[in-house]
Protein backbone atom coordinates (compact mmCIF):
# COMPACT_ATOMS: atom_id res chain seq x y z
CA UNK A 1 0.00 0.00 0.00
CA UNK A 2 1.32 3.43 -0.94
CA UNK A 3 1.15 5.82 1.95
CA UNK A 4 0.32 9.34 0.69
CA UNK A 5 1.06 12.32 2.86
CA UNK A 6 -2.11 14.10 3.92
CA UNK A 7 -2.24 17.81 3.31
CA UNK A 8 -4.56 20.74 4.06
CA UNK A 9 -6.09 23.54 2.03
CA UNK A 10 -3.70 25.99 3.71
CA UNK A 11 -0.79 23.86 2.47
CA UNK A 12 -2.21 24.12 -1.05
CA UNK A 13 -2.43 27.90 -0.71
CA UNK A 14 1.15 28.30 0.53
CA UNK A 15 2.62 26.11 -2.20
CA UNK A 16 0.59 27.76 -4.96
CA UNK A 17 1.71 31.19 -3.86
CA UNK A 18 5.40 30.30 -4.11
CA UNK A 19 4.83 28.93 -7.59
CA UNK A 20 2.79 31.96 -8.66
CA UNK A 21 5.27 34.50 -7.32
CA UNK A 22 8.07 33.11 -9.42
CA UNK A 23 6.41 34.20 -12.67
CA UNK A 24 4.15 36.98 -11.45
CA UNK A 25 6.29 39.71 -9.93
CA UNK A 26 3.26 41.74 -8.84
CA UNK A 27 2.35 39.22 -6.13
CA UNK A 28 2.82 40.68 -2.64
CA UNK A 29 1.84 39.06 0.67
CA UNK A 30 0.80 41.01 3.76
CA UNK A 31 0.88 38.96 6.94
CA UNK A 32 -0.34 39.60 10.49
CA UNK A 33 2.05 37.38 12.46
CA UNK A 34 0.72 34.05 11.23
CA UNK A 35 3.15 33.06 8.51
CA UNK A 36 3.74 29.59 9.94
CA UNK A 37 0.03 28.79 10.26
CA UNK A 38 -0.70 30.19 6.80
CA UNK A 39 2.16 28.16 5.27
CA UNK A 40 4.03 31.29 4.17
CA UNK A 41 7.48 30.57 5.59
CA UNK A 42 8.75 29.37 2.23
CA UNK A 43 7.36 32.45 0.44
CA UNK A 44 8.80 34.82 3.04
CA UNK A 45 12.26 33.30 2.60
CA UNK A 46 12.18 33.17 -1.20
CA UNK A 47 10.65 36.63 -1.71
CA UNK A 48 11.46 38.72 1.39
CA UNK A 49 11.05 42.00 -0.52
CA UNK A 50 7.46 41.03 -1.35
CA UNK A 51 6.54 39.79 2.11
CA UNK A 52 5.20 42.56 4.36
CA UNK A 53 4.86 41.71 8.04
CA UNK A 54 2.60 44.14 9.92
CA UNK A 55 2.39 42.27 13.20
CA UNK A 56 -0.82 41.51 15.06
CA UNK A 57 -2.76 44.32 13.41
CA UNK A 58 -5.44 43.01 11.08
CA UNK A 59 -7.09 46.39 10.43
CA UNK A 60 -3.84 47.98 9.34
CA UNK A 61 -3.01 44.85 7.33
CA UNK A 62 -6.12 45.32 5.21
CA UNK A 63 -5.53 49.04 4.64
CA UNK A 64 -1.90 48.39 3.71
CA UNK A 65 -3.08 45.65 1.33
CA UNK A 66 -5.48 48.09 -0.34
CA UNK A 67 -2.73 50.70 -0.74
CA UNK A 68 -0.37 48.15 -2.30
CA UNK A 69 -3.14 46.94 -4.63
CA UNK A 70 -4.01 50.45 -5.74
CA UNK A 71 -0.34 50.86 -6.66
CA UNK A 72 -0.49 47.91 -9.05
CA UNK A 73 0.24 44.91 -6.82
CA UNK A 74 -1.72 41.65 -6.59
CA UNK A 75 -2.00 41.41 -2.84
CA UNK A 76 -2.71 38.42 -0.61
CA UNK A 77 -3.68 39.62 2.90
CA UNK A 78 -3.55 36.65 5.22
CA UNK A 79 -4.76 35.77 8.70
CA UNK A 80 -7.21 33.49 10.49
CA UNK A 81 -10.80 33.70 9.28
CA UNK A 82 -11.94 34.57 12.82
CA UNK A 83 -9.86 37.80 12.67
CA UNK A 84 -9.95 38.62 8.97
CA UNK A 85 -12.74 39.20 8.00
CA UNK A 86 -14.06 40.25 11.40
CA UNK A 87 -11.76 42.63 13.22
CA UNK A 88 -11.10 44.43 9.93
CA UNK A 89 -14.46 44.15 8.20
CA UNK A 90 -14.87 47.89 7.66
CA UNK A 91 -11.42 48.09 6.09
CA UNK A 92 -12.55 45.36 3.72
CA UNK A 93 -15.79 47.21 3.07
CA UNK A 94 -14.31 50.63 2.27
CA UNK A 95 -10.56 50.40 1.65
CA UNK A 96 -10.84 47.17 -0.37
CA UNK A 97 -14.35 46.84 -1.84
CA UNK A 98 -15.40 50.47 -2.29
CA UNK A 99 -12.00 51.16 -3.89
CA UNK A 100 -12.31 47.92 -5.87
CA UNK A 101 -8.74 47.15 -4.79
CA UNK A 102 -7.16 43.95 -6.11
CA UNK A 103 -6.82 42.27 -2.71
CA UNK A 104 -7.17 38.56 -2.00
CA UNK A 105 -8.33 38.12 1.57
CA UNK A 106 -7.18 34.77 2.87
CA UNK A 107 -8.89 33.51 6.01
CA UNK A 108 -7.53 30.24 7.32
CA UNK A 109 -8.66 27.97 10.15
CA UNK A 110 -12.31 28.45 9.27
CA UNK A 111 -15.11 26.42 10.80
CA UNK A 112 -15.41 23.93 13.63
CA UNK A 113 -12.63 21.98 11.90
CA UNK A 114 -10.22 24.31 13.72
CA UNK A 115 -10.85 22.08 16.74
CA UNK A 116 -9.02 22.55 20.06
CA UNK A 117 -8.70 26.36 19.98
CA UNK A 118 -12.39 26.70 20.74
CA UNK A 119 -15.18 29.15 19.91
CA UNK A 120 -13.13 32.35 19.64
CA UNK A 121 -11.00 30.82 16.89
CA UNK A 122 -13.69 28.93 14.98
CA UNK A 123 -14.98 31.31 12.31
CA UNK A 124 -18.58 30.31 11.64
CA UNK A 125 -19.78 33.58 10.12
CA UNK A 126 -16.99 34.62 7.73
CA UNK A 127 -18.96 33.76 4.61
CA UNK A 128 -21.99 35.70 5.88
CA UNK A 129 -19.77 38.74 6.49
CA UNK A 130 -18.28 38.54 3.01
CA UNK A 131 -21.40 37.73 1.01
CA UNK A 132 -22.97 41.12 1.76
CA UNK A 133 -20.06 43.12 0.35
CA UNK A 134 -20.62 44.42 -3.21
CA UNK A 135 -18.25 42.85 -5.74
CA UNK A 136 -16.72 40.33 -3.33
CA UNK A 137 -15.90 36.91 -4.79
CA UNK A 138 -15.88 33.99 -2.32
CA UNK A 139 -13.96 30.78 -2.96
CA UNK A 140 -13.77 27.80 -0.60
CA UNK A 141 -11.56 24.85 -1.58
CA UNK A 142 -12.13 21.37 -0.23
CA UNK A 143 -8.65 19.87 -0.33
CA UNK A 144 -4.98 20.58 -1.02
CA UNK A 145 -5.15 20.39 -4.81
CA UNK A 146 -8.28 22.48 -5.04
CA UNK A 147 -6.78 25.15 -2.77
CA UNK A 148 -3.73 25.20 -5.04
CA UNK A 149 -5.93 25.71 -8.11
CA UNK A 150 -8.23 28.29 -6.51
CA UNK A 151 -5.26 30.35 -5.28
CA UNK A 152 -4.12 30.68 -8.88
CA UNK A 153 -7.67 31.47 -9.99
CA UNK A 154 -7.95 34.17 -7.31
CA UNK A 155 -4.69 35.78 -8.40
CA UNK A 156 -5.88 35.94 -12.01
CA UNK A 157 -9.17 37.60 -11.09
CA UNK A 158 -8.99 41.38 -10.95
CA UNK A 159 -10.79 42.55 -7.81
CA UNK A 160 -11.49 41.49 -4.24
CA UNK A 161 -11.62 37.76 -3.47
CA UNK A 162 -12.13 35.95 -0.18
CA UNK A 163 -10.38 32.58 -0.01
CA UNK A 164 -11.61 30.40 2.86
CA UNK A 165 -9.00 27.94 4.11
CA UNK A 166 -9.07 25.23 6.74
CA UNK A 167 -6.69 23.68 9.22
CA UNK A 168 -6.98 19.88 9.04
CA UNK A 169 -5.16 17.64 6.64
CA UNK A 170 -7.35 15.42 4.50
CA UNK A 171 -7.11 12.88 1.72
CA UNK A 172 -7.89 14.01 -1.79
CA UNK A 173 -11.60 14.77 -2.07
CA UNK A 174 -11.95 16.21 -5.58
CA UNK A 175 -10.52 14.22 -8.52
CA UNK A 176 -10.22 16.99 -11.09
CA UNK A 177 -9.54 20.73 -10.85
CA UNK A 178 -9.15 21.54 -14.52
CA UNK A 179 -12.25 23.59 -15.19
CA UNK A 180 -12.60 25.67 -12.05
CA UNK A 181 -13.95 29.14 -12.60
CA UNK A 182 -15.36 32.01 -10.63
CA UNK A 183 -19.09 31.35 -10.52
CA UNK A 184 -18.54 27.65 -11.22
CA UNK A 185 -19.33 24.43 -9.37
CA UNK A 186 -18.53 20.73 -9.72
CA UNK A 187 -20.83 17.75 -9.79
CA UNK A 188 -18.79 15.31 -7.70
CA UNK A 189 -21.36 12.53 -7.79
CA UNK A 190 -24.33 11.92 -10.03
CA UNK A 191 -27.56 10.90 -8.32
CA UNK A 192 -31.31 11.02 -8.80
CA UNK A 193 -33.15 11.35 -5.50
CA UNK A 194 -31.71 14.30 -3.64
CA UNK A 195 -29.28 17.17 -4.29
CA UNK A 196 -26.50 17.69 -1.74
CA UNK A 197 -24.85 21.12 -1.93
CA UNK A 198 -21.69 21.71 0.04
CA UNK A 199 -18.10 23.01 0.01
CA UNK A 200 -14.86 22.58 1.95
CA UNK A 201 -13.43 19.45 3.60
CA UNK A 202 -16.86 18.39 4.93
CA UNK A 203 -17.54 17.23 1.35
CA UNK A 204 -15.82 13.95 2.27
CA UNK A 205 -18.69 13.27 4.70
CA UNK A 206 -21.29 14.44 2.20
CA UNK A 207 -20.01 12.07 -0.50
CA UNK A 208 -20.27 9.11 1.87
CA UNK A 209 -23.83 10.07 2.86
CA UNK A 210 -24.92 10.59 -0.75
CA UNK A 211 -23.75 7.17 -1.80
CA UNK A 212 -26.24 5.62 0.60
CA UNK A 213 -29.29 7.44 -0.83
CA UNK A 214 -28.57 7.86 -4.55
CA UNK A 215 -27.81 11.54 -3.98
CA UNK A 216 -26.22 14.05 -6.34
CA UNK A 217 -23.31 16.02 -4.82
CA UNK A 218 -22.38 19.47 -6.04
CA UNK A 219 -19.26 21.21 -4.77
CA UNK A 220 -20.16 24.91 -4.59
CA UNK A 221 -16.54 26.03 -4.26
CA UNK A 222 -17.53 29.43 -5.70
CA UNK A 223 -19.95 30.67 -3.08
CA UNK A 224 -20.20 34.09 -4.68
CA UNK A 225 -20.98 34.35 -7.48
CA UNK A 226 -22.77 31.03 -7.14
CA UNK A 227 -23.53 28.65 -9.99
CA UNK A 228 -27.31 29.08 -10.09
CA UNK A 229 -27.71 27.23 -13.36
CA UNK A 230 -26.11 23.98 -12.23
CA UNK A 231 -27.80 24.13 -8.83
CA UNK A 232 -31.26 24.73 -10.30
CA UNK A 233 -30.84 22.05 -12.99
CA UNK A 234 -29.92 19.45 -10.39
CA UNK A 235 -32.65 20.48 -7.94
CA UNK A 236 -35.22 20.36 -10.72
CA UNK A 237 -34.27 16.74 -11.41
CA UNK A 238 -34.13 15.53 -7.81
CA UNK A 239 -36.85 17.65 -6.22
CA UNK A 240 -35.10 17.70 -2.81
CA UNK A 241 -32.17 19.74 -1.50
CA UNK A 242 -29.82 19.59 1.48
CA UNK A 243 -27.06 22.12 2.13
CA UNK A 244 -24.17 21.06 4.35
CA UNK A 245 -21.53 23.45 5.64
CA UNK A 246 -19.07 23.91 8.49
CA UNK A 247 -20.45 27.44 8.99
CA UNK A 248 -23.49 29.15 10.46
CA UNK A 249 -26.76 28.39 8.71
CA UNK A 250 -27.35 32.16 8.72
CA UNK A 251 -25.81 33.79 5.69
CA UNK A 252 -23.78 30.90 4.31
CA UNK A 253 -24.44 28.44 1.50
CA UNK A 254 -27.79 27.41 2.99
CA UNK A 255 -29.00 31.00 2.84
CA UNK A 256 -27.60 31.53 -0.66
CA UNK A 257 -29.41 28.44 -1.94
CA UNK A 258 -32.63 29.42 -0.16
CA UNK A 259 -32.45 32.83 -1.83
CA UNK A 260 -32.21 31.17 -5.24
CA UNK A 261 -34.85 28.48 -4.73
CA UNK A 262 -37.49 30.65 -3.13
CA UNK A 263 -37.43 32.98 -6.13
CA UNK A 264 -37.65 30.42 -8.90
CA UNK A 265 -38.02 26.85 -7.70
CA UNK A 266 -39.52 26.43 -4.23
CA UNK A 267 -38.55 22.95 -3.06
CA UNK A 268 -38.14 21.15 0.26
CA UNK A 269 -34.79 22.35 1.63
CA UNK A 270 -32.85 21.28 4.73
CA UNK A 271 -29.89 23.30 5.97
CA UNK A 272 -27.20 21.47 7.92
CA UNK A 273 -24.74 23.77 9.65
CA UNK A 274 -24.27 25.54 12.94
CA UNK A 275 -27.61 26.81 14.21
CA UNK A 276 -27.19 30.08 16.13
CA UNK A 277 -24.45 28.77 18.41
CA UNK A 278 -20.78 29.28 19.15
CA UNK A 279 -18.33 26.46 18.68
CA UNK A 280 -16.26 24.95 21.49
CA UNK A 281 -12.98 23.12 22.02
CA UNK A 282 -12.46 19.57 20.97
CA UNK A 283 -9.21 17.68 20.53
CA UNK A 284 -10.85 15.89 17.63
CA UNK A 285 -12.95 18.18 15.47
CA UNK A 286 -15.02 15.20 14.33
CA UNK A 287 -16.72 15.32 17.75
CA UNK A 288 -17.89 18.81 16.83
CA UNK A 289 -19.01 17.77 13.37
CA UNK A 290 -20.94 14.89 14.97
CA UNK A 291 -22.61 17.25 17.46
CA UNK A 292 -23.72 19.64 14.70
CA UNK A 293 -24.84 17.00 12.24
CA UNK A 294 -21.92 17.25 9.83
CA UNK A 295 -20.84 13.59 9.79
CA UNK A 296 -21.90 11.19 7.03
CA UNK A 297 -24.29 9.23 9.25
CA UNK A 298 -26.06 12.35 10.50
CA UNK A 299 -26.28 13.77 6.98
CA UNK A 300 -27.63 10.45 5.66
CA UNK A 301 -30.22 10.43 8.45
CA UNK A 302 -31.54 13.85 7.40
CA UNK A 303 -31.66 12.66 3.80
CA UNK A 304 -33.47 9.49 4.80
CA UNK A 305 -36.11 11.49 6.65
CA UNK A 306 -36.61 13.71 3.60
CA UNK A 307 -37.09 10.68 1.37
CA UNK A 308 -39.68 9.01 3.62
CA UNK B 1 1.09 91.74 0.72
CA UNK B 2 -0.97 88.64 0.08
CA UNK B 3 1.07 85.81 -1.44
CA UNK B 4 -0.15 83.73 -4.34
CA UNK B 5 -0.90 80.74 -2.07
CA UNK B 6 -2.82 82.95 0.36
CA UNK B 7 -4.82 84.31 -2.54
CA UNK B 8 -5.68 80.81 -3.78
CA UNK B 9 -6.67 79.71 -0.27
CA UNK B 10 -8.89 82.75 0.21
CA UNK B 11 -10.68 82.13 -3.05
CA UNK B 12 -11.10 78.42 -2.29
CA UNK B 13 -12.66 79.21 1.09
CA UNK B 14 -15.35 81.08 -0.81
CA UNK B 15 -15.87 78.11 -3.14
CA UNK B 16 -16.17 75.75 -0.17
CA UNK B 17 -18.76 77.97 1.53
CA UNK B 18 -20.86 78.06 -1.62
CA UNK B 19 -20.51 74.31 -2.16
CA UNK B 20 -21.68 73.40 1.32
CA UNK B 21 -24.45 75.99 1.24
CA UNK B 22 -25.71 74.56 -2.06
CA UNK B 23 -25.41 70.96 -0.81
CA UNK B 24 -27.29 71.79 2.38
CA UNK B 25 -24.76 69.79 4.42
CA UNK B 26 -21.01 69.20 4.66
CA UNK B 27 -18.01 69.89 6.84
CA UNK B 28 -16.79 73.48 6.67
CA UNK B 29 -14.80 73.60 9.94
CA UNK B 30 -12.23 70.92 9.05
CA UNK B 31 -12.20 71.92 5.39
CA UNK B 32 -11.07 75.40 6.45
CA UNK B 33 -8.56 74.23 9.06
CA UNK B 34 -6.86 71.85 6.61
CA UNK B 35 -7.15 73.93 3.44
CA UNK B 36 -3.82 75.74 3.73
CA UNK B 37 -2.02 72.37 4.07
CA UNK B 38 -3.75 71.13 0.92
CA UNK B 39 -3.04 74.33 -0.99
CA UNK B 40 0.64 74.16 -0.04
CA UNK B 41 0.91 70.54 -1.24
CA UNK B 42 -0.85 71.06 -4.58
CA UNK B 43 0.20 74.62 -5.46
CA UNK B 44 3.43 75.06 -3.50
CA UNK B 45 5.40 72.88 -5.91
CA UNK B 46 5.60 69.77 -3.75
CA UNK B 47 3.06 67.38 -5.19
CA UNK B 48 3.96 66.08 -8.62
CA UNK B 49 0.77 65.47 -10.64
CA UNK B 50 -0.72 65.76 -14.13
CA UNK B 51 -4.36 66.81 -13.94
CA UNK B 52 -4.94 65.76 -17.58
CA UNK B 53 -3.39 62.35 -16.82
CA UNK B 54 -4.62 61.66 -13.26
CA UNK B 55 -3.31 58.06 -13.21
CA UNK B 56 0.20 58.94 -14.41
CA UNK B 57 2.21 56.18 -12.68
CA UNK B 58 5.00 58.43 -11.38
CA UNK B 59 2.69 60.94 -9.71
CA UNK B 60 2.94 61.66 -6.03
CA UNK B 61 -0.04 60.30 -4.09
CA UNK B 62 -2.20 62.45 -1.85
CA UNK B 63 -4.33 60.34 0.48
CA UNK B 64 -7.10 62.10 2.35
CA UNK B 65 -7.66 59.96 5.44
CA UNK B 66 -10.26 62.09 7.21
CA UNK B 67 -12.60 61.95 4.24
CA UNK B 68 -15.24 64.30 5.59
CA UNK B 69 -13.12 67.36 4.77
CA UNK B 70 -13.39 66.50 1.06
CA UNK B 71 -14.98 69.86 0.14
CA UNK B 72 -11.46 71.29 0.60
CA UNK B 73 -9.91 68.58 -1.59
CA UNK B 74 -12.62 68.97 -4.27
CA UNK B 75 -12.04 72.72 -4.44
CA UNK B 76 -8.28 72.14 -4.73
CA UNK B 77 -8.63 69.46 -7.42
CA UNK B 78 -10.96 71.64 -9.51
CA UNK B 79 -8.52 74.55 -9.28
CA UNK B 80 -5.67 72.21 -10.22
CA UNK B 81 -7.60 71.27 -13.37
CA UNK B 82 -8.75 67.73 -12.57
CA UNK B 83 -12.35 68.64 -13.43
CA UNK B 84 -14.34 71.76 -14.39
CA UNK B 85 -15.10 74.12 -11.51
CA UNK B 86 -18.72 74.00 -12.60
CA UNK B 87 -18.96 70.55 -11.02
CA UNK B 88 -18.32 71.95 -7.54
CA UNK B 89 -21.98 72.99 -7.51
CA UNK B 90 -22.98 69.35 -7.38
CA UNK B 91 -21.40 68.40 -4.04
CA UNK B 92 -23.44 65.59 -2.43
CA UNK B 93 -25.95 65.60 -5.28
CA UNK B 94 -27.56 62.49 -6.81
CA UNK B 95 -25.12 60.81 -9.24
CA UNK B 96 -22.50 63.50 -8.71
CA UNK B 97 -18.82 62.48 -8.74
CA UNK B 98 -18.45 64.73 -5.69
CA UNK B 99 -19.73 62.24 -3.13
CA UNK B 100 -20.36 63.25 0.48
CA UNK B 101 -17.23 61.33 1.36
CA UNK B 102 -14.62 60.83 -1.38
CA UNK B 103 -14.96 57.94 -3.80
CA UNK B 104 -11.95 56.91 -5.87
CA UNK B 105 -14.06 55.28 -8.55
CA UNK B 106 -16.37 58.29 -8.85
CA UNK B 107 -13.76 61.01 -9.36
CA UNK B 108 -10.31 60.98 -10.99
CA UNK B 109 -7.79 62.65 -8.69
CA UNK B 110 -9.11 60.90 -5.58
CA UNK B 111 -6.48 58.32 -4.64
CA UNK B 112 -8.48 56.58 -1.92
CA UNK B 113 -12.12 56.28 -0.90
CA UNK B 114 -12.44 57.29 2.71
CA UNK B 115 -15.02 58.10 5.33
CA UNK B 116 -14.57 55.69 8.23
CA UNK B 117 -11.70 57.20 10.23
CA UNK B 118 -8.41 55.40 10.77
CA UNK B 119 -8.11 53.59 7.45
CA UNK B 120 -6.47 56.11 5.12
CA UNK B 121 -3.08 56.12 6.83
CA UNK B 122 -2.82 52.34 6.39
CA UNK B 123 -3.63 52.76 2.69
CA UNK B 124 -0.95 55.47 2.42
CA UNK B 125 1.54 53.13 4.11
CA UNK B 126 0.65 50.43 1.56
CA UNK B 127 1.26 52.88 -1.30
CA UNK B 128 4.60 53.96 0.14
CA UNK B 129 5.59 50.29 0.51
CA UNK B 130 4.69 49.68 -3.14
CA UNK B 131 6.97 52.55 -4.18
CA UNK B 132 9.78 51.05 -2.09
CA UNK B 133 9.28 47.58 -3.62
CA UNK B 134 9.41 49.11 -7.12
CA UNK B 135 12.25 51.47 -6.18
CA UNK B 136 10.05 54.26 -7.54
CA UNK B 137 10.62 57.87 -6.62
CA UNK B 138 7.10 59.04 -5.90
CA UNK B 139 6.13 60.35 -2.49
CA UNK B 140 2.96 59.73 -0.48
CA UNK B 141 1.25 62.52 1.46
CA UNK B 142 -1.44 61.60 3.95
CA UNK B 143 -3.71 64.20 5.48
CA UNK B 144 -5.27 63.23 8.80
CA UNK B 145 -6.59 65.10 11.83
CA UNK B 146 -5.86 65.10 15.54
CA UNK B 147 -9.21 63.48 16.35
CA UNK B 148 -8.56 60.70 13.83
CA UNK B 149 -5.80 59.62 16.23
CA UNK B 150 -8.57 58.34 18.53
CA UNK B 151 -8.64 55.37 16.17
CA UNK B 152 -6.22 52.64 17.24
CA UNK B 153 -5.57 51.71 13.63
CA UNK B 154 -3.66 54.98 13.16
CA UNK B 155 -1.02 53.74 15.57
CA UNK B 156 -0.82 50.41 13.75
CA UNK B 157 -0.05 52.35 10.58
CA UNK B 158 2.47 54.53 12.41
CA UNK B 159 4.40 51.47 13.64
CA UNK B 160 4.47 49.96 10.16
CA UNK B 161 5.72 53.20 8.58
CA UNK B 162 8.62 53.28 11.06
CA UNK B 163 9.42 49.58 10.73
CA UNK B 164 9.79 49.88 6.95
CA UNK B 165 11.64 53.24 7.15
CA UNK B 166 9.12 54.88 4.84
CA UNK B 167 10.93 58.15 4.18
CA UNK B 168 8.68 58.49 1.12
CA UNK B 169 5.69 59.08 3.42
CA UNK B 170 4.69 62.41 4.95
CA UNK B 171 1.77 62.59 7.35
CA UNK B 172 0.08 65.96 7.77
CA UNK B 173 -1.95 66.29 10.97
CA UNK B 174 -4.61 68.98 10.96
CA UNK B 175 -4.58 69.70 14.67
CA UNK B 176 -7.63 71.89 15.09
CA UNK B 177 -8.47 70.65 18.58
CA UNK B 178 -12.09 69.96 17.74
CA UNK B 179 -14.21 66.96 16.89
CA UNK B 180 -17.86 66.27 16.21
CA UNK B 181 -19.13 66.53 19.77
CA UNK B 182 -16.78 69.15 21.17
CA UNK B 183 -13.20 69.91 22.16
CA UNK B 184 -10.65 67.16 21.56
CA UNK B 185 -9.31 67.74 25.08
CA UNK B 186 -12.69 66.77 26.51
CA UNK B 187 -13.77 64.00 24.13
CA UNK B 188 -10.43 62.15 24.11
CA UNK B 189 -7.27 64.00 25.14
CA UNK B 190 -4.31 63.19 22.89
CA UNK B 191 -1.69 64.51 25.26
CA UNK B 192 1.59 65.47 23.66
CA UNK B 193 1.08 64.24 20.11
CA UNK B 194 4.57 65.27 18.99
CA UNK B 195 6.16 63.34 21.86
CA UNK B 196 4.11 60.31 20.92
CA UNK B 197 5.26 60.44 17.29
CA UNK B 198 8.85 61.00 18.38
CA UNK B 199 8.79 57.99 20.65
CA UNK B 200 7.37 55.86 17.84
CA UNK B 201 10.37 56.85 15.71
CA UNK B 202 9.04 59.54 13.38
CA UNK B 203 10.83 62.60 12.09
CA UNK B 204 8.48 64.98 13.88
CA UNK B 205 7.83 68.60 12.97
CA UNK B 206 5.46 71.08 14.60
CA UNK B 207 4.25 74.09 12.67
CA UNK B 208 1.56 76.72 12.42
CA UNK B 209 -0.81 75.20 9.85
CA UNK B 210 -1.91 78.58 8.54
CA UNK B 211 1.58 80.00 7.82
CA UNK B 212 2.61 79.03 4.32
CA UNK B 213 6.30 79.69 4.98
CA UNK B 214 6.22 77.13 7.81
CA UNK B 215 4.17 74.59 5.82
CA UNK B 216 6.52 74.82 2.83
CA UNK B 217 9.60 74.52 5.06
CA UNK B 218 8.06 71.44 6.70
CA UNK B 219 7.28 69.80 3.37
CA UNK B 220 10.79 70.53 2.13
CA UNK B 221 12.46 69.08 5.18
CA UNK B 222 10.19 65.99 5.03
CA UNK B 223 11.29 65.36 1.47
CA UNK B 224 14.97 65.68 2.37
CA UNK B 225 14.74 63.38 5.38
CA UNK B 226 15.84 59.79 4.91
CA UNK B 227 15.28 56.44 6.64
CA UNK B 228 12.35 57.73 8.70
CA UNK B 229 8.81 58.81 7.84
CA UNK B 230 7.90 62.40 8.66
CA UNK B 231 4.90 63.80 10.48
CA UNK B 232 4.04 67.48 10.24
CA UNK B 233 1.80 68.37 13.14
CA UNK B 234 0.06 71.55 12.08
CA UNK B 235 -1.66 73.64 14.73
CA UNK B 236 -4.76 74.96 13.02
CA UNK B 237 -8.03 76.73 13.71
CA UNK B 238 -11.38 75.14 13.00
CA UNK B 239 -13.29 77.29 10.51
CA UNK B 240 -10.16 79.38 9.81
CA UNK B 241 -10.81 82.48 7.72
CA UNK B 242 -14.32 83.38 8.83
CA UNK B 243 -14.40 85.18 12.16
CA UNK B 244 -17.68 83.80 13.45
CA UNK B 245 -16.73 80.21 12.56
CA UNK B 246 -13.21 80.15 13.98
CA UNK B 247 -12.78 77.75 16.90
CA UNK B 248 -16.51 76.98 17.19
CA UNK B 249 -17.22 73.22 17.34
CA UNK B 250 -20.70 73.86 15.93
CA UNK B 251 -19.05 74.45 12.53
CA UNK B 252 -17.67 70.91 12.42
CA UNK B 253 -20.63 70.02 10.24
CA UNK B 254 -23.55 71.83 8.73
CA UNK B 255 -24.28 74.54 6.15
CA UNK B 256 -24.40 78.29 6.76
CA UNK B 257 -27.71 80.09 6.48
CA UNK B 258 -28.08 82.46 3.54
CA UNK B 259 -27.32 85.37 5.81
CA UNK B 260 -24.24 83.64 7.30
CA UNK B 261 -23.06 82.78 3.80
CA UNK B 262 -23.14 86.38 2.61
CA UNK B 263 -21.45 87.61 5.79
CA UNK B 264 -18.73 84.98 5.41
CA UNK B 265 -18.21 85.72 1.72
CA UNK B 266 -17.92 89.43 2.50
CA UNK B 267 -15.20 88.71 5.07
CA UNK B 268 -13.27 86.78 2.45
CA UNK B 269 -13.44 89.54 -0.18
Amino acid sequence: MIKTKLKSTRDGFGEALVKLAKKEKKIVVVDADLKTSLRLVDFSQKYPERFIEVGVAEQNMMGVAAGLAMSGKIVFATSFACFSPAINWNNIRISVCYNHANVKIVGSHAGLATGPDGASHQALEDISLMRVLPGMVILAPSDFDQAFALTILAARHKGPVYLRLTRPTTAKIVADNKNLKIGGSQILRKGRRITFLSYGPVLAEVLKAASKVDGEVINCYSLKPIDQETILASCRRTGRVITIEDHSIFGGLGSAVAEILIQSLPLPLRMIGIDDQFGESSRDFLDLWEKHGLTSQKIAAVAGKMLR
Amino acid sequence: METNLEKIARSLRKEILKMVWQAGSGHIGGSFSSLDLLVACYFGGFLSFESHDPYWPSRDRFVLSNGHVCPALYAVLATAGFFPKEKLKRLRDFQSPLQGHPSRLALAGIENSSGPLGQGLSVAVGMALAAKIDQAKWHVYCLTSDAEHNEGQIWEGVMTAVKYKLDNLTILVDKNGTQIDGRTDEIMPLGDLAAKYLSFGFNTLEIDGHRFDQILDGLASAKRHSRQPTVIIAKTILGKGVSFMEGKPVWHEGPPTKEELSRALKELE
